[in-house]
């Protein structure tokens, strides 16, 4: 089944300054989305669209609050006091905080993987990937071993672990385990995949073949990835969207635009510099 | 100028600084006396009362012909470990329960049960003795609640000493369960785990270790508790597995043996605290094997 406003075609006008057209199905959309804890704001003035199967990569300084805007996503804020969501966040045509879905169902909609790999220390590379099929009570076995293994393939883990299943997480590389919380995301089928700075913690050749990687990922799922390198931004990402830290230490959306102008001609003086690296 | 400073002032800062480490060392050294002193006294008075007969036999009062005739202390021993058991089999679920919800919750509630937790490892022990005599030695009829005594018991010891136990192994646990990086627990979260799945999945078996090491501790420290038992548990002098009749106790019999009018089980005390300081011993180097074998076997 298709809803209406996954096959919408959105305008740019969404997007704020953001001058040139851009069309096609889209997954998410912000609107006015702002994140405040005990009352001090991380984020405000969020409003554009996540396109479908594409990569959306957020930038921006420490402090402009991306991350906080990734987590809202997930609803992970839902466990700290005093945090409070507002605006709207559309996941196809349901809000997640005011639509009626169980955030553990939500979450199981939109995967997310995080700046260090946390593969379950206890479990074995076999129950860390089905982890979340076992969460959610799925038991049979034929449809662990069948999901383990297409996760496995689509996070390129699959040759390197197909005979040791059995092994401990921690007996994998950073790298490896990075893919194998990859893998462990994919596998719950989600149709938006969050990266919180996903290779910050990992070496240059992990770090480029988890790039590969996205390029790859994105016929099966949505991915919103959050960065501090901008030329991984400009390498990986299709949509860009740019934060900076106002004078009152709130982090403000400042510009979303397609990667390759955002990058070449941007239409605010401040994305300019910070790209230039003349700040941040 | 910085460098002329450092150079003359050198040796006074080095002469200093040892003398400062020797302070260190010294009150090493007398932190540490006493312990090497009860530890040798112990083995040194109590070794030689360590044969058969102290292991397999029930205590006897010594002939005249034969001070030496003791027996032993095989009552106690059983005595403690039915005591002991029976308040572990009550105390670790509720107290393991408990600190996972205080790990978890971040309520008024698990608060106020920290709190409560907190004053209750501060309370003289020989206070659950009071308690444990009139709830479970005479019984309970108050509010219209009438709960009949079981007399002298060694479950009135249990009892007692499962409440000692008890917050104990709740704040210990609780530590335990907090030392799981909030990354693994977000882990779970992001896959749509709810949080008792993610406790029961995710957590407790990455907070094993620690958590066996927790109730272990808490354990060995009940086994040595002497007051919440002293008139509860009827000190009985026959051997007894039925935790509904009388028994005696390890800390007890010490009591009782060092407070006797004989010469000979006087000194036995010094044997029966010697075993009782063994399987402390034994029971907290084991827990910390146990916790770093089971670490090992995760890598």
């Amino acid at each position: 089944m298709v809803d209406p406003m996954t096959m919408a075609t959105v305008s740019t006008g969404m997007s704020g300054q953001n001058g040139s057209p851009r069309s096609g199905p889209i997954s998410m959309r912000f609107k006015d989305v702002a994140v405040t804890f005990n009352g001090r704001t991380a984020i405000r003035g969020v409003n554009f669209d996540v396109p479908r199967n594409k990569v959306t990569s957020l930038i921006g300084p420490s402090g402009s609050g991306k991350t906080t805007l990734l987590r809202a996503v997930n609803r992970l804020h839902d466990f700290t006091k005093g945090a409070v969501v507002s605006g709207s966040i559309r996941l196809g045509d349901t809000d997640i905080y005011t639509g009626g879905i169980p955030a553990t169902l939500l979450r199981t909609r939109v995967g997310m993987v995080f700046q260090r790999p946390n593969p379950f220390p206890t479990m074995s590379i076999f129950d860390n990937v089905v982890s979340g099929l076992r969460f959610n009570g799925i038991r049979k076995k034929a449809v662990l071993e069948e999901a383990a293994e297409s996760a496995l393939i689509a996070a390129a883990l699959w040759d390197s672990v197909s005979n040791r299943m059995k092994a401990h997480a921690s007996t994998l590389s950073g790298g490896e385990q990075q893919r194998l919380c990859i893998a462990r995301a994919l596998a719950v089928e989600p149709e938006v995949l969050l990266m919180d700075e996903p290779t910050s913690s990992l070496d240059p050749i992990s770090m480029r073949l988890i790039e590969e990687l996205l390029g790859e990922l994105k016929s099966r799922v949505t991915i919103v990835i959050v960065t501090h390198n901008m030329q991984q931004a400009a390498r990986v990402s299709d949509l860009c969207a740019f934060f900076l830290m106002g004078s009152d230490r709130a982090g403000e959306q400042i510009e979303v635009a397609p990667t390759k102008k955002l990058f070449s001609e941007p239409d605010d003086p401040r994305t300019l510099d910070y790209i230039q690296g003349r700040f941040g | 100028m910085v460098q002329r400073v450092a150079a003359r002032t050198l040796d006074r800062r080095i002469r200093i600084s040892k003398a400062m480490v020797a302070l260190c060392g010294v009150a090493l050294v007398l932190a540490l006396v006493p312990l090497f002193a009860i530890l040798y006294s112990l083995v040194q008075k109590g070794l030689r009362w360590w044969n058969l007969d102290f292991f397999t036999q029930t205590p006897q009062f010594p002939s005249l012909l034969d001070p030496n005739q003791i027996g032993g202390i095989s009552n106690a021993i059983i005595g403690s470990l039915v005591i002991d058991g029976v308040a572990a089999l009550f105390a670790i679920p509720i107290g393991v329960v408990a600190g996972l919800f205080l790990a978890e919750s971040a309520s008024k509630f698990a608060r106020a049960l920290r709190t409560t937790a907190e004053i209750m490892t501060g309370l003289p022990s020989i206070l659950l003795g009071i308690f444990a005599y009139q709830m479970i030695v005479i019984g309970f009829d108050e509010w219209g609640i009438k709960l009949p005594g079981i007399g002298f018991s060694a479950i009135a010891g249990s009892f007692a000493i499962g409440i000692l136990m008890i917050p104990i192994i709740m704040k210990a646990a609780e530590t335990a369960l907090r030392g799981v990086p909030v990354t693994i627990r977000e882990a779970g979260l992001a896959l749509g785990a709810r949080r008792g799945v993610i406790a029961r999945r995710v957590v407790i078996p990455t907070a094993l270790p620690g958590l066996v090491t927790a109730v272990l501790l808490a354990f060995s420290r009940a086994v040595g508790e002497t007051a919440p038992i002293l008139w509860v548990i009827g000190a009985s002098t026959v051997v007894s597995w039925n935790p509904r009749k009388e028994m005696a106790s390890m800390p007890l019999q010490i009591f009782q043996s060092a407070t006797s009018p004989y010469l000979s089980l006087r000194e036995e005390a010094w044997g029966i605290a010697l075993l009782l300081v063994v399987v402390v011993l034994v029971i907290n180097l084991g827990s910390r094997l146990f916790a770093a074998w089971l670490q090992r076997e995760r890598r």
